[in-house]
């Protein structure tokens, strides 16, 4: 077997710098779970209807299962594990909890990520607008009412 | 997913040799929605992709010059929807963007590649035909300029020459005033593959375009001149019967998973209607 050709790339995962070398066939999904270890992130559909791999790159919310890793070269990466301050829950992830937003949580790492980037876009956004912004995160459980409840909850705590 | 060789070339130039070298073993990547899925189960298997992103002549931006907007290929869903020219000039463009899959695809999807891909159900595809949009292509023998109404042949197949490549989108910035909307119909509200695509645009001049896709192997524009469809006080009878003359080249596939297609010629129908008659009133209020 021919060994693969790999491509050294940098990018900040969650601030951090990360230098590495990655086969080009190798989506940003693949690199963030399998060679970073941020398993927070989900592999699901692969086919970008899902939304369960979503993170942020360069402050929009993207489908790394559907992006080459080689293509997040000199990109500032934002999984769901460098949502937390010091340690603590963000608001927004304190109120997926409050809300009971998760049920079988798989979705909430995607969910997570696109309410993080909608509301850093829009702080006060109406019911119509989080169920807009969250269109690409599919929730099995169907849980969408909490998911909403969490995110609208989030943007008026932020106010107080 | 197969592995293959990964080229991220700087300048046009580059672009046109790579393709030279490689041929039809070469694949182009913008933004990847539609070719990461056919890498990964195994419909493409290219040698070599091609990555634009980083092409300086390709960088996506939208520019105002000789009385036309040109959206350069790589300018992804989210930014056009956005952007106050498009939205000042060429709303129903806008309206488009801003509803091809979700937040993460917008964000990712190009123009160029909406159009290269030449799905029948293209959302962007009928405001570009409403707004006779120039497909701005390169190759070889240099620059050439093609009519978006020339541009499509069915689904994955365009008027390209082997070897070119999408480098800009033009739009002639409009010399009379007009109204214009997009509408769809999906199975879904939110992500979905549209089940009809259409954009309708009535002029000052009285002129009537409705284009429409994912009813037919390619997006199809129909055109009145006659006045008659823009004018809401024409006989009723004598407007519809113009109106029907335009769906005339529908032709939707049984064989498709998304719509039936006597469900697709209703809507077809519906929409059309609707979006003539919202785009009547949009002239009205310009």
């Amino acid at each position: 077997m021919n060994e693969i050709e790999t491509i050294a790339i940098e990018l900040t995962v969650n601030g951090r710098r990360r230098a590495l070398k990655v086969a080009p066939h190798h989506t940003l999904l693949d690199v963030l779970r399998d060679d970073l270890e941020l398993t927070g992130t989900k592999e699901c559909c692969l086919v970008g209807e899902c939304g369960a791999c979503t993170v942020i790159v360069d402050g929009r919310t993207v489908d790394s299962c559907l992006m080459l890793a080689v293509e997040a070269d000199g990109a500032a990466v934002t999984t769901v594990e460098g949502l937390a301050i010091d340690g603590r829950l963000s608001p927004l992830q304190a109120a997926f909890l409050d809300k009971g937003a998760a049920q079988c949580g798989f979705c909430i790492p995607g969910q997570l990520m696109s309410a993080h980037a909608l509301l850093a876009l829009n702080p006060h956004p109406t019911l119509a607008e989080v169920q807009e912004g969250l269109a690409g995160n599919l929730c099995r459980c169907a849980g969408y009412q909490q998911i909403s409840e969490a995110v609208l909850a989030t943007a008026e705590g932020a106010d107080r | 997913m197969h592995t293959f060789a990964y080229e991220r070339p700087a300048t046009l130039p580059e672009v046109v040799a790579l393709l030279g070298r490689h041929g039809t073993d070469a694949r182009l990547l913008a933004g990847g929605t539609d070719l990461i899925i056919r890498l990964r189960d195994g419909t493409l298997h290219p040698g070599v992709v091609i990555d634009l992103k980083r092409v300086a002549e390709l960088c996506p931006a939208i520019r105002e010059e000789d009385g036309r907007l040109a959206i350069g290929a790589t300018t992804v869903m989210t930014d056009i929807a956005a952007d106050p020219r498009v939205r000042r000039d060429f709303m129903a463009l806008a309206e488009a963007a801003a509803v091809v899959g979700s937040v993460q695809i917008r964000n990712r999807a190009t123009l160029g590649g909406n159009i290269c891909n030449a799905s029948p159900a293209a959302d962007t595809a009928p405001p570009l035909l409403v707004y006779g949009a120039e497909v701005v292509a390169a190759g070889p023998g240099g620059s050439r300029r093609i009519p978006i109404a020339d541009f499509f042949v069915r689904s994955g197949q365009t008027t390209l020459e082997p070897g070119e490549l999408v480098t800009a989108i033009e739009l002639p910035l409009p010399r009379r005033r007009m109204g214009a909307v997009h509408v769809r119909r999906s199975r879904r509200r939110g992500h979905d593959l549209a089940s009809v695509t259409l954009c309708c645009g009535v002029d000052e001049a009285g002129w009537t375009r409705l284009a429409y896709g994912s009813v037919g192997p390619r997006p199809v524009l129909a055109v009145d001149e006659s006045g008659m469809l823009a004018d809401p006080d024409a006989p009723e009878a004598a407007r519809a019967e113009i109106l029907e003359r335009l769906f005339t080249d529908a032709s939707p596939s049984p064989r498709s998973m998304r719509a039936s297609p006597a469900y697709r010629l209703a809507m077809l129908r519906t929409l059309g209607a609707r979006a003539l008659r919202t785009a009547i009133q949009r002239l009205a209020e310009e």
